[in-house]
């Protein structure tokens, strides 16, 4: 068995997915509104993770290869829409993206 | 022993790297936070192997620090934000309210998450098989029991890749 037990690993993940939530809640700039939430699909992972680790179980594995693979269609179309308004409006700030059509 | 070490060190780094990404020293210029994040990502890769999951970890590398990392820093590096394009960042009473309700409920969850030591559950089994977390071991389940989300996901990328480049292309 290992010796770190599985909660501290739990612990690390919610620290993570806490510092994540905070970065989409307080900054404005959609990059890193973008990162921050990877940050967060980044500690979902480790609880996969840490749950496949304890309980033996390697489905946790799977669904980590697809929140990764989520995460890079994520990416590609959020910086895709981030050019695109960038393009348009000259700023990346989520506070001015309040339009339907602009 | 080794693994406690390991485990504050990786951990550790981590969780400072990330919030250096929310809340960056060197200032507003988010290329600082991207850098940032790749660091936070290699530090999660090691927490990765340390559980065994060392396809996971080679893919956290490969992918994230990787790919979309790059994708992330060729978009800043393509929009070259001035200092007055980034905008201002006001601190408003309702972003403070958002942070400290982060924080209360990441509280609340770290009493749930603590708990989790006393399940009956919890210190089952360690794994038995040799190829746990392997590429052999996870490609064989990736295969076989999860084959048909495995296609759907390759049909998710095409689509994203067709809308990134319908996107990108038109004015919006």
């Amino acid at each position: 068995m290992p010796s770190v037990p599985l909660s501290w690993y739990l612990i690390v993940a919610l620290i993570l997915f806490v510092i994540g939530a905070i970065g989409v809640f307080t900054r404005r700039n959609a990059l890193v509104v973008l990162m921050s939430v990877e940050i967060m699909l980044n500690a979902v992972n480790l609880v996969f993770i840490a749950f496949a680790r304890y309980r033996g179980d390697m489905t946790g594995h799977v669904v980590t290869f697809f929140v990764i693979a989520v995460a890079a269609a994520e990416a590609a179309v959020g910086l895709a829409l981030v050019l695109g308004v960038f393009r348009h409006r000259k700023s990346v700030n989520v506070d001015e993206m309040n339009a339907m059509r602009y | 022993m080794f693994e406690q070490i390991f485990f504050w060190l990786l951990s550790g780094g981590a969780i400072v790297t990330a919030a250096m990404v929310v809340l960056p020293p060197t200032g507003r210029n988010p290329l600082y936070a991207a850098l940032a994040l790749v660091v936070s990502f290699f530090f999660m890769a090691g927490i990765y192997a340390l559980l065994l999951a060392h396809l996971m970890a080679v893919l956290q590398v490969m992918v994230y620090a990787g790919a979309i990392m790059v994708l992330f820093m060729f978009v800043i590096m393509l929009l070259n934000l001035r200092e007055d394009e980034l905008g201002t960042e006001r601190r408003t009473f309702a972003k403070l309210l958002g942070g400290v309700a982060m924080v209360w409920v990441g509280l609340k969850v770290a009493l749930v998450a603590s708990a989790v030591d006393n399940l009956p559950a919890a210190d089952a089994t360690t794994p038995a098989m040799a190829s746990f977390g392997t590429v052999e071991g996870v490609g064989d389940m990736l295969f076989r029991q999860f084959l048909f989300p495995f296609e759907l996901t390759s049909i998710l990328l095409l689509i994203a890749v067709i809308g990134a480049v319908v996107l990108a292309k038109r004015t919006l």
